[in-house]
């Protein structure tokens, strides 16, 4: 009889799992400096409206240009709006609208590229040469295209990024894929009989799931950029909603003079990309995906 | 000739866990190598033989940090050398010799540069002196036309050739010492016995010594002179080779020896129950405590120590080993006999079937035909007896994998059929095939690393043909897996394990469970044992004896190991190039006469023993391709009469006791040449 001789790794279940990694993760100073910004921004979007001192939309002209000091933190704009309440709620569209713009990158990406790796043959090279013709259009142009004509709206925008995002993903995927479909258990799976869709959910994804989220999450804060310069552009949301490209647009030409109302949402905008690139980083360390190997002598 | 060249002084490394504790790796380790001598570690995965090995050069794998004790090269301290100091001592006095030469060697440059570059690091000679030099060490490897050879590239020389190129870069700097990392195991047989030959050869003529690790008993025997055999990181036994290999007095040798499967010997090795410890896990006591039969309760509290006995010249650490010399230890018996149940219908036959790796056409695509006139696999006739063994033996490029890949649906046939039960016949394409038939034939892999999901654990890896097939599911599914799990020897807790928890021999067994789970009619085993440590394997090879005879499955059983057919197999198909040399009942086919290729596969056989040679025929020669008309085995054959051999398909010839062999020599003439 076989003795159970493996004592350290012992069984655990999903939660625990996840609060492994997360523990893994903060282990590192980088993964834990990341993870803070992230969390710091997640919570101030939730608490934003509850804890903003002032309207957002309220325009005041004795107000205009201010300079930042105890009543107004961080100074107010050209209209007289408040910037600390306006960077504070700038956030929040920002991170919803890559939030879930990434999800659907993440789920139309990995799916296709996964399935494109499995069938291989035709399918897949059609597939791949689709992805890369729209690789090589400028997405801002895209973009720019889809957004005049179906409007600036969050169900627009989410869709609309998550296509574009995700066709990197597709690539990420399928290669991903490659790697573990000539491994034994997949070969084994065929010869049993089990459908493509079977091997999919049951082999297949367990395997490149960790590659396609670390990508993802990569994703995110490029998409995040992304957002905020469609912003920035006018094309993102429109005014008056609190957004960190749209204010460091428009407080762009006021730079030289005053300089606080376009310094806080670039501080904003970049911790937070900072922070999910960090934590993508630390994520990808704690699952084991290590990019820097080093030669053995 | 009792200059000690290196000696290792009480080594211990370790590494530190993920928890900070200290794990050692190599526990308390000495030992000295003599000029001259050729000194063989061997012992099981993970026993610290490499570790100690590359230790021995200066050379600690990162995470992991020498404990304590010295490596003394020459009374220098190798370990506490900067790796300028290092530098100079490798590859001029110590010289390795990697695994895979294959690997080692850079694709892009040619042989004759690699080697110049070698001796330019480690000589001061000039440019021709240099390439007299190359000449006279690819000659010395015995490398067929060495002025040619060294323009050649790597990928044009066959495995063995490039073991003797690699063999050729480490004796450019001359060498004291030579190490040599399992340097044939991923070679075939014959190829094997020619290197083996050839260091031998070159430890005599140039006197370096050899360190040579391995998990082969049966290479070490023909090369070393003295053995050490490591357990656990532990040395548990150290004398000359013959004593240890013919009269082993620890338990763990005397074991190891005992599950090989031997040529001579039909029938299954006994098994050692149990696997090594994971470093890290003795705290107290013996580490082959839980494995031994000679064990007393002083061997769980106290661990022995190395103890010499002079009149044996040999270092063993076991408290009972005198039993062992009593016992008149014979390694020969306690054989477990099969019996044969195979019945007298047929379950599966291969008419006539070949395989082709060939691409398709694009007119032939849309005829959907191969026609390629040379396919790698070509002309198989196999009847396969229900509850029968029938092995399909073959060095690497024979075909055997391929022509289970056919039975299992994973590759088109080109030509031929292959019928189950009652004649009906199987579609080629798995996707034609009803789900009651892809049930009937289940594959186990080579390694069961590979073949098990890493991300399930047992039971969910269980749970898939059950589910498929059967349509099991809650208390009944759980039940059939608790009993898939008894079945091959293994408890209910391991349901919740992933294989990475699981040890090889383990992992295998779950590989063996799903397989047995579709309940089916033929299982198709791709060299099942070849990835698992010898004592492993024996265990493996009864389950899979015991499961047969309990229900009455058919094994087609595909492995290179001759030795290990012989222990299992009813019936054994030998196959070169793809075709079909002979085909038999097992002990006709280990007689003679034989086909000339079985008997050069035969000789080739490395046994435990140092007084049995092996029988070196057969160059090794790359052949890429099966000959396009003539007998398979033409261009290596020992025996070869003449054109007929070039031109003519051998006939089929049945010898008196039901072999058949294809071959132009007259069988009884065969019979006669053989004796």
């Amino acid at each position: 009889m076989e003795t159970n001789l493996i004592t350290e790794d012992k069984q655990k279940n999903k939660l625990e799992k996840a609060f492994e990694i997360l523990k893994t993760m903060a282990s590192k100073p980088s993964g834990l400096i990341g993870l803070s910004i992230v969390l710091f921004h997640v919570v101030l979007a939730l608490l934003s409206p509850y804890i903003a001192p002032y309207d957002y939309k309220a325009i005041s002209p004795n107000t205009m240009l201010l300079a930042p000091s105890a009543e107004h933190w961080f100074g107010t704009d050209s209209l007289g709006r408040d910037v600390f309440t306006r960077t504070i709620l700038g956030g929040r569209t920002a991170l919803t609208v890559t939030f879930f713009g990434s999800l659907i990158a993440l789920l139309w990406g990995g799916l296709l590229g996964i399935f494109c790796g499995l069938v291989g043959g035709k399918i897949d090279d059609v597939v791949m040469r689709v992805v890369d013709a729209f690789l090589s259009i400028p997405w801002i142009l895209a973009m720019l295209l889809i957004v005049s004509l179906l409007g600036t709206s969050t169900e627009v925008l989410i869709p609309a990024l998550g296509f574009f995002y995700g066709k990197g993903i597709v690539r990420v995927a399928r290669a991903a894929t490659h790697d573990v479909i000539a491994k034994d258990f997949i070969v084994s799976a065929r010869a049993r009989g089990h459908s493509n869709m079977s091997i999919i959910w049951n082999e297949i994804i367990p395997n490149v799931r960790d590659a396609i989220l670390v990508e993802g999450a990569m994703r995110w804060s490029w998409m995040l950029l992304g957002f905020s310069s469609l912003s920035f552009l006018g094309f993102g949301v429109s005014p008056p909603t609190p957004d960190w490209g749209l204010m460091i647009s428009n407080a762009r030409g006021l730079m030289s003079f005053a300089y606080w109302s376009v310094i806080a949402p670039i501080v904003g905008l970049s911790s937070l990309i900072i922070g999910i690139n960090l934590t993508a980083d630390a994520f990808a360390k704690a699952l084991g995906i290590d990019r820097s190997t080093k030669a053995p002598v | 000739m009792n200059e000690i060249i290196e000696s290792v002084k009480n080594l211990s490394i370790g590494f530190n866990s993920q928890k900070g504790k200290q794990i050692s790796i190599l526990r308390n380790v000495s030992t000295n190598i003599k000029k001259g001598e050729t000194v063989g570690i061997v012992g099981e995965s993970g026993s610290g033989k490499s570790t100690l090995a590359l230790a021995m050069m200066g050379y600690i794998k990162q995470g992991l940090f020498p404990l304590k004790g010295e490596c003394l090269f020459k009374s220098k301290d190798l370990l506490k050398m900067s790796s300028r100091q290092l530098e100079k001592i490798r590859g001029r006095k110590i010289a390795m010799i990697p695994q895979n030469a294959g690997q080692a060697l850079t694709p892009n440059l040619k042989i004759g540069y690699q080697i110049d570059e070698a001796l330019k690091l480690h000589t001061d000679l000039n440019k021709t002196e240099r390439d007299k030099k190359i000449s006279e060490l690819l000659n010395k490897v015995r490398l067929p036309s060495p002025e040619t050879m060294a323009f050649r590239y790597p990928h044009e020389l066959s495995g063995g050739q490039q073991q003797r190129v690699a063999v050729a870069m480490a004796l450019a700097g001359k060498p004291d010492l030579l190490l040599l990392d399992e340097p044939t195991t991923g070679l075939d047989v014959t190829t094997q016995a020619h290197v083996l030959e050839l260091l031998r050869f070159i430890a005599k003529d140039t006197g370096t010594s050899m360190i040579y690790v391995s998990h082969d008993l049966g290479a070490i025997a023909q090369v070393s002179d003295r053995i050490v055999v490591m357990y656990a990181g532990e040395i548990v036994l150290e004398g000359p080779a013959r004593k240890i290999l013919k009269e082993p007095i620890h338990p763990y040798t005397y074991g190891l020896l005992k599950s090989i499967p031997k040529l001579s010997l039909a029938g299954l090795p006994a098994s050692m129950p149990g696997s090594q410890p994971q470093p890290g896990s003795i705290n107290e006591g013996c580490s082959f405590y839980d494995r031994c039969n000679l064990a007393t309760d002083n061997c769980k509290k106290n661990s022995p120590d190395l103890e010499h006995i002079k009149e044996l010249d040999t270092n063993v650490r076991c408290f009972n080993y005198k039993e062992l010399i009593n016992q008149n230890n014979n390694l020969q018996t306690s054989i477990t006999k099969k019996s044969n149940n195979s019945e007298a219908n047929e379950v599966l036959k291969l008419k006539d079937v070949s395989i082709s790796y060939a691409k398709q056409k694009f007119f032939d695509q849309l005829l959907n035909k191969i026609s390629d006139q040379n396919p790698t696999v070509k002309d198989i006739n196999i009847d396969i007896k229900k509850g029968e063994t029938i092995a399909l033996v073959g060095e690497s490029g024979s075909g055997k994998s391929t022509i289970l890949k056919s039975i299992a649906g994973l590759l088109k046939t080109k030509d031929g059929q292959i019928k189950f039960e009652n004649d009906r016949i199987l579609s080629s394409d798995l996707k034609m095939r009803n789900p009651n038939d892809l049930r009937a034939i289940q594959l186990i892999f080579q390694n069961p690393d590979e073949s098990l999901n890493p991300n399930h654990t047992v039971e969910q890896i269980l749970s898939q043909p059950l589910k498929l097939y059967f349509n099991l599911s809650g208390e009944e599914l759980k039940k059939n897996i608790i009993d898939l799990l008894k079945k091959v020897r293994l408890g209910e807790f391991y349901m919740s394990r992933y294989p990475r928890q699981l040890s090889g021999g383990e992992k295998q067994r779950v590989a063996v469970a799903r397989a047995f789970a579709a309940k089916p009619d033929i299982i198709l085993c791709d060299e099942v044992t070849s990835a698992l440590d010898v004592s492993v394997q024996a265990a493996v090879l009864n389950l899979l004896q015991q499961l047969k005879e309990d229900l009455g499955t058919t094994y087609v059983f595909v492995s290179h190991d001759l030795a290990v057919v012989r222990a299992i197999s009813d019936r054994v198909a030998v196959l070169y190039q793809g075709r079909l040399c002979e085909i038999g009942p097992s002990q006709n086919v280990y007689k003679f006469p034989s086909h000339p290729y079985t008997e050069v596969l035969l000789g080739a056989v490395l046994e435990p023993d140092p007084d049995i040679k092996p029988k070196l025929v057969a160059e090794d020669i790359v052949e890429e391709k099966p000959p396009e008309k003539g007998c398979s085995f033409q261009g290596r054959c020992p025996r070869k009469i003449g054109d007929i051999c070039n031109s003519e398909i051998p006939p089929w010839q049945i010898g008196e006791n039901g072999n058949a062999i294809r071959c132009h020599i007259n069988i009884e003439e065969l019979a006669s040449l053989q004796q």
